[in-house]
């Protein structure tokens, strides 16, 4: 019950795997339970805001590709051709 | 040795044919492997293909008939070592006995097979290509290794590939030569590194080539590493074609990097994109339906409120008090009327009283004319005095 979850973390901060699965339990939460009207509308808010975020990781995702040298990562450059 | 002169002369086509019949009824010569290097090779427009096996020594003329060509497809050249698989025959009209081939392949690799085949075996006997040691394949996986090439056309396309389909996700690349005698540690060593980063998934990627190219997945060692890896490992190594013992022990067996890649991302960003509007849709709905159900609720409540309501119930009192003032009125009405005809009966009592009434009976009213004061004693008449009977007014005058 996400009424009784810990202190929300802002939406901009979550990764896309956080933010979808707090939407999955928002749209259960609100299918599940009678909620009072009010909370009902937090939740559904908190809920599209997390879409807008889910939204803006997909559009603006970009392959992050590094290359492990010896223990440490580091940035891999493809050879343009 | 002398000629003997009670022989028979045979002809060129009977001797031919002793000689064909005796190689040709040799096992030893009906089904055998030769090894040589191709010469004189020849692929004329019938389909047929000749050439020549060489080694330091000798020369071997070889034929292998358009079907089996067809069949094969054998992969040739001039100068390469090849062992070929067929029966001698002979060809009457040249007098020539060649090969008749119908399995070519690159030299060693039968040994290599037959060392692939012997690998497979013990390794299927300890169970590492158990069917039961495979794990799932996420299906969403956040970070990806790779164990390929870092020069290779195989990392390029498999890039493209997760660049297009899932972005989001992260690569982590350990760069390993794939063929040669340094690869098969080295593949190892790569494999364990990222086994252990805590990745969703490794890639282990070739490109195609010979099967000496791809050796290094049928190398022990590595087939090795892929069984013990915890970190879920899909392999695609070669062509579709290829078969290495690591795609055996592998837990997703792709047949080409490219599709190891797409294998490894079941879920696209198509797909994601969907379910979040899926979500979106849902989430809406949801709270539409609970809007339109308060409501409901809201003006079911209003209309048991307006039945309660005390607007009703001052309407009701108002009418009451309209009621009542209307009894009022009316009771009122009807006192007044009774009043009016009480008047009536003593404004007629009154009138008998007027004393013009009396004057008419012979009485009279005496007035002083000094102060208008009624004479009604003996004691006030004095003076002039104003007599007044039923129709007028006399004078008197009273002496003393």
């Amino acid at each position: 019950m996400p009424k009784t979850k810990p202190a929300q973390k802002a939406v901009e901060d979550l990764t896309y795997e956080e933010a979808l699965a707090e939407l999955e339990g928002i749209v259960e939460a609100l299918e599940g339970e009678q909620n009072p009207l009010d909370e009902a509308m937090k939740l559904f808010e908190r809920g599209q805001a997390l879409i807008v975020r889910c939204g803006r990781l997909l559009e603006s995702a970009q392959l992050k590709v590094q290359k492990l040298a010896g223990e440490s990562l580091v940035d891999f450059e493809e050879e343009s051709e | 040795m002398q000629p003997s002169l009670f022989n028979e002369t045979l002809t060129v086509s009977q001797v031919t044919f002793r000689i064909r019949k005796l190689l040709e009824e040799n096992p030893g010569l009906q089904d055998v492997w030769v090894e040589g290097e191709i010469s004189n090779l020849s692929r004329p427009a019938s389909g047929h293909i000749y050439f020549t096996l060489k080694d330091k020594n000798a020369s071997l003329r070889c034929v292998m008939w358009k079907s089996d060509a067809a069949r094969t497809r054998p992969n040739l050249q001039e100068g390469i070592a090849v062992e070929v698989h067929g029966k001698i025959s002979v060809y009457e009209p040249q007098g020539q006995y060649q090969l008749t081939v119908n399995l070519i392949r690159p030299k060693g690799e039968g040994a290599l097979f037959q060392e692939f085949l012997r690998l497979k075996a013990q390794l299927e006997t300890e169970g590492l290509f158990d069917p039961e040691r495979k794990r799932l394949i996420p299906e969403l996986p956040r970070k990806i290794g790779i164990v390929t090439s870092a020069t290779g056309a195989a990392l390029r396309d498999m890039l493209n590939i997760l660049r297009r389909r899932l972005p989001l996700a992260e690569v982590i690349l350990s760069p390993s030569p794939v063929q040669g005698v340094d690869a098969p540690p080295a593949l190892v060593q790569a494999i364990r590194s990222l086994d252990l980063q805590s990745l969703d998934v490794i890639l282990l990627a070739r490109g195609g080539g010979s099967i000496e190219d791809l050796w290094a997945f049928n190398d022990e060692r590595v087939v090795r590493a892929v069984a013990v890896s915890q970190t879920p490992i899909i392999c695609g190594v070669g062509h579709e074609t290829d078969f290495t013992l690591s795609d055996f022990a592998a837990d997703l067996r792709a047949p080409t990097p490219t599709a190891a890649a797409e294998l490894a991302t079941q879920v696209t960003l198509d797909d994601l994109h969907s379910q979040l509007s899926a979500f979106h849709s849902r989430l809406t709905d949801l709270i539409s339906n609970l809007i339109a159900d308060h409501q409901a609720l809201i003006s079911a409540l209003t209309s048991r409120l307006r039945f309660v309501s005390p607007d009703r119930r001052i309407q009701s009192e108002h009418q009451h008090l309209d009621e009542l003032s209307r009894r009022v009125y009316s009771t009122l009405a009807h006192r007044i009327q009774l009043q009016f005809t009480h008047v009536d009966g003593m404004s007629k009592r009154l009138s008998a009283l007027n004393p013009e009434g009396i004057l008419s009976r012979g009485y009279a009213i005496v007035t002083r004319k000094e102060d208008g004061r009624v004479v009604a004693r003996i004691s006030d008449a004095k003076g002039g005095m104003n007599v007044r009977v039923s129709d007028g007014e006399f004078e008197v005058k009273r002496d003393l």
